[in-house]
């Protein structure tokens, strides 16, 4: 089977690829050291010019550095933010469905207390206890995030669970722990990485949002949710500094949106043509 | 149907418990000392074992956890550590104002969302419906917070059509409204499409275009009736979330609602106001689902059928 890309995945690998690259050259393609005050402006932010183009932040930091810089930190963060998401809500979704009975309740009702609190002002919460750090983050972006994977992946293992050949395999003997990772993982993968690459989205803008409310990555650490709530004091006088960062999240934001969604369709057409 | 009932309401109330315990624990483990944060950094020891005392923290934390339910069943959430006001009070002065912002995004998110999924799934597969996906796509992508900014720069500074920020007449609702309401029309029109092109292909509508009703008759007679059900679950399920307070949306336009009054509390790691949003806002969500629950089961026979077999 020849495999292509539709357009959708073409246009968000492009711009998922353009990122990576650009946080990767981050040193080559930055203009200016993002921390360090490059322009004469005392204090005041400077408008886009030929020298800035993006303009210059309030401490006469240069924008465009420390967008491109911040795609690092946020691409990173959004990440791996992303993997300790779905290594929670994959092994309690695994575990739900493969082992079902007492297991599956006590989890599952878990997930539901889990599912009515609000995900933004606990993490808001945890943040502020264990105070803001990239660890911290990561660790809280994970715990608020985990319960639509975990529901999506327990009613794939389920079905798994319950087909032919894993009951063949389990007549043969094979243990728990064999038919998880050869029979049933194997199966739900595909929707696995769908949720992940689509997870990716939902925990930039979470992290964004925090960084918002200044509880993110501190400084100076350049990160464009917080370059967003250092310009709103700014954003009479010089609006560019809200915009430009702001282009950026959803830029990234839209990358894996597109890629995610596309997979999603050709898992669609894929299904209803076996139909 | 009356089984049925009670079966949800004991869920609810099941769920409502669970979370009101992992609130409890969250308040247990901020490294803050409640006994401080009342008395002040420079009181006594004296002063601090009293107050301890009278707040009961010198007591076993089941018997902590067992008194919070009981006052909070009786609508009494405590007192505000940095504010001096009682909890529960705060929450209702606050309310009003995020409900009138939850009403109006709520009803401008589905009158966007309703007719871009009908639409797209009108031409399921072809341009318009491509077009329709990259733009509500592009609307689920906006960082909230950044577009109230954008929103307010250009409609409030430039064009000065509207006021930036705070709370009066509709004027100063419109800018919050907008902002909170072009994601979820975007995820909406999504999900409606989804459900109505699944539907569109089913026998009953093949049969009612066989009849020889137009497409849109077909759509808007037969097809919608079931492909709205799961938007109004996740509807109701959001209005919800927006009545617990938007925080990011709040904080942009400064609206004096609940979300506001969260973000205070969490910033200031008061413990009581944190705890007493974070269960009220859980409350919301818990009767939300009930009242969703029964709506489906009142709308769909089968499911109160199905779920008592």
């Amino acid at each position: 089977m020849k495999f292509r890309l539709n357009a959708m995945e073409a246009a968000g690998a492009v711009m998922v690829l353009s990122l990576v690259t650009v946080a990767i050259l981050a040193p080559w393609l930055a203009p200016f050291d993002p921390t360090r005050a490059v322009a004469n402006t005392f204090g005041d932010p400077g408008s886009p010019s030929h020298m800035f183009p993006l303009g210059t932040d309030q401490l006469g930091r240069d924008v465009l550095s420390r967008i491109i810089y911040g795609a690092r930190i946020s691409l990173i963060v959004g990440v791996a933010a992303m993997a300790v998401t779905m290594t929670i809500g994959v092994t309690i979704g695994l575990a739900s469905g493969f082992f079902g009975g007492a297991i599956d309740f006590v989890l599952m009702r878990f997930t539901d207390v889990m599912l009515t609190l609000p995900a933004l002002l606990l993490a808001m919460a945890f943040v502020a206890v264990l105070r803001p750090s990239i660890w911290s983050i990561l660790l809280v972006i994970g715990l608020v995030s985990w319960t639509q994977i975990a529901r999506v992946v327990r009613a794939e293992a389920l079905t798994m669970t319950q087909r032919d050949f894993v009951t063949a395999a389990r007549a043969l003997g094979a243990p728990s722990s064999r038919l998880i990772a050869r029979h049933v993982m194997p199966n739900v993968m595909p929707i696995i990485v769908v949720m992940a690459v689509l997870g990716v989205s939902g925990t930039l803008l979470l992290d964004a949002g925090l960084s918002f409310l200044t509880l993110g990555v501190p400084p100076p650490t350049p990160s464009w949710g917080r370059m967003i709530e250092e310009a709103t004091t700014y954003f009479r006088t010089a609006p560019w500094l809200a915009i430009f960062p702001g282009l950026a999240i959803f830029y990234a934001v839209l990358g894996f949106n597109l890629l995610g969604y596309g997979f999603l369709r050709r898992r669609r057409r894929a299904g209803s043509a076996l139909q | 149907m009356f089984a049925y009932v009670i079966r949800r309401i004991v869920f609810g109330v099941a769920v409502l418990i669970g979370t009101s315990l992992i609130t409890f624990v969250i308040a247990f483990v901020i490294p803050a000392d409640p006994a401080v944060a009342v008395a002040g950094a420079k009181a006594d020891p004296a002063t601090l074992a009293a107050i301890r005392t009278e707040l009961g923290l010198d007591q076993p934390i089941y018997f902590q956890y067992a008194r919070y339910l009981d006052r909070a069943l009786h609508g009494d959430l405590g007192r505000s550590y940095i504010r001096r006001e009682d909890v529960a009070g705060l929450i209702v002065s606050r309310f009003p104002a995020t409900a009138i912002l939850a009403l109006a995004a709520m009803t401008l998110s589905l009158a966007l969302g309703i007719p871009m999924g009908m639409l797209a799934a009108a031409y399921r597969e072809r341009a318009p419906d491509n077009i329709l996906l990259v733009i509500a796509l592009g609307l689920v992508s906006i960082p909230v917070f950044w577009l109230g900014t954008i929103l307010l720069i250009a409609g409030g500074l430039y064009l000065h059509w509207f006021p930036i920020g705070g709370f009066g007449e509709w004027k100063s609702l419109t800018l919050p409204a907008i902002t909170l309401a072009l994601g979820s029309a975007g995820y909406y029109s999504r999900i409606l499409q989804t459900n109505l092109a699944d539907a569109m292909d089913q026998e009953y509508v093949r049969t009612a275009r066989g009849k020889g009703l137009s497409l849109r008759a077909a759509m808007l007679k037969h097809a919608m009736a079931n492909a709205m059900l799961p938007l109004v679950t996740l509807a109701g399920l959001d209005f919800a979330g927006l009545l617990s307070g938007v925080v990011l949306t709040e904080t942009v336009f400064n609206w004096p609602g609940l979300g506001r009054l969260a973000f205070e509390a969490v910033f200031n790691l008061d413990i009581p106001l944190v705890m007493g949003t974070v269960l009220f806002s859980a409350a919301l969500v818990v009767v939300a689902n009930l009242v969703v629950d029964l709506l489906y089961a009142w709308l769909d026979p089968r499911i109160r059928l199905g779920r008592q077999a």
